[in-house]
C-alpha cells in the first residue's frame, strides 16, 4: 500500500493536468469563437447588404452608380443623388468641424488652466453622448427655423450675389437643406475629432515643447510647428474618423435634409443622403425599391469601411512610434 | 526686428482668441441642445406618458414605447455582454500579440464607428427575412430582431473595454495564479475577471448608453407598435422610434410628447455616461 502511494499520486496529477489542458483548450476555443463573431458581424453586414441589393447592383452594369434617376413608379433607380448628398453634407461637416476641433484641442491642451480642462473636456465629450435623434429634433424644430430666419437670407444676399460661387449660396431660405444638414453633422462629429486631437496632443513629449518655448516660441508656434507635425498622422486619422461618422449618420440628417432627389449646386436647396433615403423609404418599399435601398446600404458600408480603415491606420502610426 | 516680433505676437493672440472662440462654439451648441430638450421636455411632461400607450395619439402617452425600449435594451445587453466580454478576454489573454488578434482588434475598432443603419439592414436580411419565410409571415419584424441589431452596436464597445481593462491587470497576478497550478480558464474567470470587474461593468454600461439612443437600426427590425407588446417575437415599440414617428407627424401635440420622450432618453443616456465617468474616471480609456 505504502509503495503504491507515489504512483497513484503521479497518476492523479497526470490525469488532472490532462483534464486541465483539455478544459483550457475548450475555454480558448469558446473565446476564439466569440472573437470570430466580431469578424462575422462586419463581414456579414457587407455580404448581406450585397446579397440584398444584388438585383439592382448588377442590373445594367454601372447604371445604378451613374444614374441620378430615382423613380419607384417605373422601378428605375440610380444612386447618384443620395451619394452626392452624403458626400457634400459630410464635406461641409468636416470643413466646419476640423478648425473648431483644432481650436478646442489647442485650448484644452495649451491654454486652459488645469482646473478647467477636465470639466470642459467632459462637457465637449457629452456632445457625443447625446442620441442622434435628439440632434434631429433640435435640428428640425429649432435650427431649421433659425437658419431660415437669420442665416440663409444673409448668405443669399451677400455670397449669393457674387458671380460663379454665388450659385452655391443661391436659393430660397427654406432652412431645410444640405447646408443645414452639414452644420448639424459638424456639431455631431466635433467631439470625436476634438477628443482624438486632444489625446494625441497630450502624447507630445514635453521636452520638445519646452525646448521650443525656451527658444522663445509663442504658444501658436509651438502648436503649429512642434505639436502638429509630431501628431500629423493621428490628427488626419481623427479627421477621417469624424468623416466616417458623418457619412453614416442617419437620424440627425434625415429630418433636416428635405428628402429631395434633385442634384443642385445650391447648398440651400433640399437634398437627400444614402442613410436618410433608407430611413425614409424602407418601410414603404417593396420589391426592386427595397433592393435598391439595401444596395445603397452596401455602398454606404463600403465607403465608410474604407474611410475608417484609413483612419485607424493613420491613428496606429503614432501609437507605433509611441511604442504601444 | 520689432516688426517681426509684433507680427508673431499678433498671430499668437489671434490663435488664442480663435481657440477660445472654438471652445465657446462647442459649449454653446451643447447648452443650446440640452436646454431646448429640457425646456420642451419639462413643459410636455405628464404622468400620462407612463400610463397610456401611443395608440391614443395626442391623448396618449409613451408607456408601450418605454416598456419596449427597456425589454429590447435588456435583451441586447444579454446578447452582447457575454460575447463581448469573452471576445475581449480572448484579445487580451490569448491573442495579445498574434496577427489574428491584431486583425480582430483592428476590425472591432471599425465596427465601433460603422453606420448603425447598415447594421439594421444586416439584421433585416439575416433575421427579419428568414423569420418571415420560416413562419409563413406570422413573425416578421420583431423585438428580438431589434435586440440583435442593438447588440451589434453594443458589442464593439464591450470588446474594446474588456480588452483594455484586462491588459491593465498586472502580469504578476497571472504568474502567481499559474504558478499555483491553476488552469488558465480558472485563472481567467476567477482571478483576472474579478480584478478587471469594475472596468468590464463600465464597458457594459457604456454599451447600454450607446445603444439606448439608437433609432436607425430599429426602424426595420423592431418596426414599432402602437399597442403594448411584451412578446419578443412581436413588433415592438421603442422610445427612439416613437420619437421619430411623432416628430415626422404634423400634429404639434405629438411633437410635445416627442420632446418629453426625448428628455427621458437624454437624461437616461447622459446619466449613464456621467456615472461611468465619475465612478471609473481613474481608468481612462478612449471610446471614439
Amino acid at each position: 500500500m505504502q509503495a503504491n502511494r507515489p504512483e497513484t499520486a503521479a497518476r492523479d496529477i497526470e490525469h488532472r493536468s490532462r483534464k486541465d489542458a483539455r478544459h483550457d483548450r475548450i475555454f480558448r476555443g469558446i473565446l476564439r469563437f466569440c472573437a470570430l463573431l466580431v469578424l462575422a458581424a462586419l463581414l456579414g453586414a457587407a455580404l448581406s447588404t450585397l446579397w440584398g441589393g444584388r438585383e439592382v447592383l448588377f442590373k445594367d452594369g454601372f447604371h445604378f452608380l451613374t444614374s441620378d434617376a430615382w423613380n419607384p413608379v417605373t422601378d428605375n433607380y440610380g444612386a447618384l443623388a443620395p451619394i452626392y448628398g452624403t458626400l457634400v453634407t459630410s464635406i461641409i461637416a468636416i470643413v466646419l468641424a476640423v478648425p473648431v476641433s483644432f481650436g478646442i484641442a489647442l485650448f484644452l491642451t495649451e491654454l486652459a488652466p488645469g482646473w478647467l480642462r477636465g470639466p470642459v473636456a467632459t462637457a465637449i465629450e457629452l456632445l457625443a453622448a447625446i442620441p442622434s435623434i435628439i440632434y434631429g429634433m433640435w435640428g428640425l424644430f429649432i435650427f431649421v427655423p433659425f437658419m431660415a430666419d437669420h442665416v440663409e437670407p444673409h448668405l443669399a444676399d451677400t455670397l449669393g450675389k457674387i458671380p460663379f460661387i454665388g450659385a452655391v449660396f443661391d436659393g430660397p431660405p427654406l432652412g431645410l437643406g444640405i447646408l443645414t444638414a452639414g452644420i448639424v453633422l459638424a456639431v455631431m462629429i466635433l467631439p470625436f475629432i476634438s477628443s482624438v486631437m486632444r489625446e494625441v496632443f497630450q502624447t507630445v513629449p514635453s521636452r520638445l515643447k519646452e525646448s521650443a518655448y525656451a527658444l522663445g516660441s509663442t504658444t501658436w508656434e509651438v502648436v503649429w510647428d512642434i505639436v502638429l507635425p509630431y501628431t500629423r498622422s493621428a490628427v488626419i486619422g481623427g479627421i477621417f474618423l469624424g468623416l466616417g461618422r458623418a457619412l453614416g449618420e442617419t437620424m440627425a440628417v434625415t429630418f433636416v435634409l428635405g428628402n429631395s432627389y434633385n442634384i443642385t449646386a445650391s447648398l440651400l436647396m433640399p437634398g437627400t443622403s444614402i442613410s436618410s433615403s433608407i430611413a425614409n423609404e424602407f418601410n414603404e418599399a417593396v420589391g426592386l425599391h427595397r433592393s435598391a435601398l439595401i444596395a445603397l446600404g452596401f455602398l454606404l458600408f463600403v465607403v465608410t469601411f474604407i474611410v475608417l480603415l484609413i483612419a485607424r491606420l493613420m491613428l496606429r502610426q503614432l501609437a507605433k512610434r509611441e511604442g504601444k | 526686428m520689432s516688426a517681426i516680433y509684433t507680427r508673431r505676437h499678433i498671430k499668437n493672440i489671434a490663435a488664442k482668441v480663435l481657440a477660445t472662440a472654438a471652445i465657446i462654439i462647442g459649449l454653446v451648441f451643447l447648452v443650446w441642445i440640452l436646454w431646448i430638450t429640457l425646456v420642451n421636455g419639462i413643459s410636455a411632461f405628464n404622468w400620462r406618458l407612463f400610463t397610456k400607450i401611443t395608440a391614443y395619439g395626442p391623448d396618449g402617452g409613451l408607456s408601450n414605447a418605454i416598456v419596449g425600449s427597456l425589454i429590447m435594451d435588456l435583451i441586447a445587453i444579454a446578447i452582447c455582454a457575454p460575447i463581448g466580454v469573452l471576445a475581449g478576454t480572448y484579445l487580451a489573454e490569448c491573442a495579445s500579440s498574434s496577427k489574428f488578434g491584431a486583425t480582430v482588434r483592428f476590425l472591432n475598432d471599425i465596427l465601433l464607428s460603422a453606420p448603425s443603419i447598415v447594421l439594421g439592414l444586416f439584421v433585416y436580411v439575416i433575421v427579419v427575412i428568414p423569420s418571415t419565410s420560416l413562419s409563413g409571415g406570422a413573425v416578421s419584424f420583431s423585438g428580438f430582431a431589434g435586440s440583435v441589431a442593438l447588440a451589434l452596436i453594443g458589442l464593439p464597445v464591450i470588446v474594446r473595454t474588456t480588452d483594455e481593462m484586462m491588459q491593465l491587470v498586472p502580469t504578476t497576478l497571472r504568474e502567481a495564479a499559474l504558478s499555483l497550478g491553476i488552469p488558465q480558464w480558472k485563472m481567467t474567470l476567477q482571478v483576472l475577471m474579478r480584478a478587471a470587474m469594475s472596468g468590464i461593468i463600465t464597458g457594459i454600461l457604456l454599451a447600454l448608453a450607446r445603444l439606448a439612443g439608437e433609432t436607425a437600426p430599429l426602424l426595420f427590425t423592431a418596426f414599432g407598435n402602437n399597442y403594448m407588446s411584451v412578446h419578443p417575437l412581436d413588433k415592438m415599440a421603442s422610445l427612439p422610434v416613437a420619437i421619430y414617428q411623432y416628430t415626422n407627424d404634423p400634429n404639434p401635440t405629438l411633437h410635445a410628447i416627442a420632446w418629453a420622450g426625448a428628455l427621458l432618453i437624454t437624461l437616461f443616456v447622459l446619466a449613464l455616461s456621467l456615472l461611468t465617468r465619475l465612478l471609473f474616471s481613474r481608468k481612462k480609456v478612449s471610446y471614439d
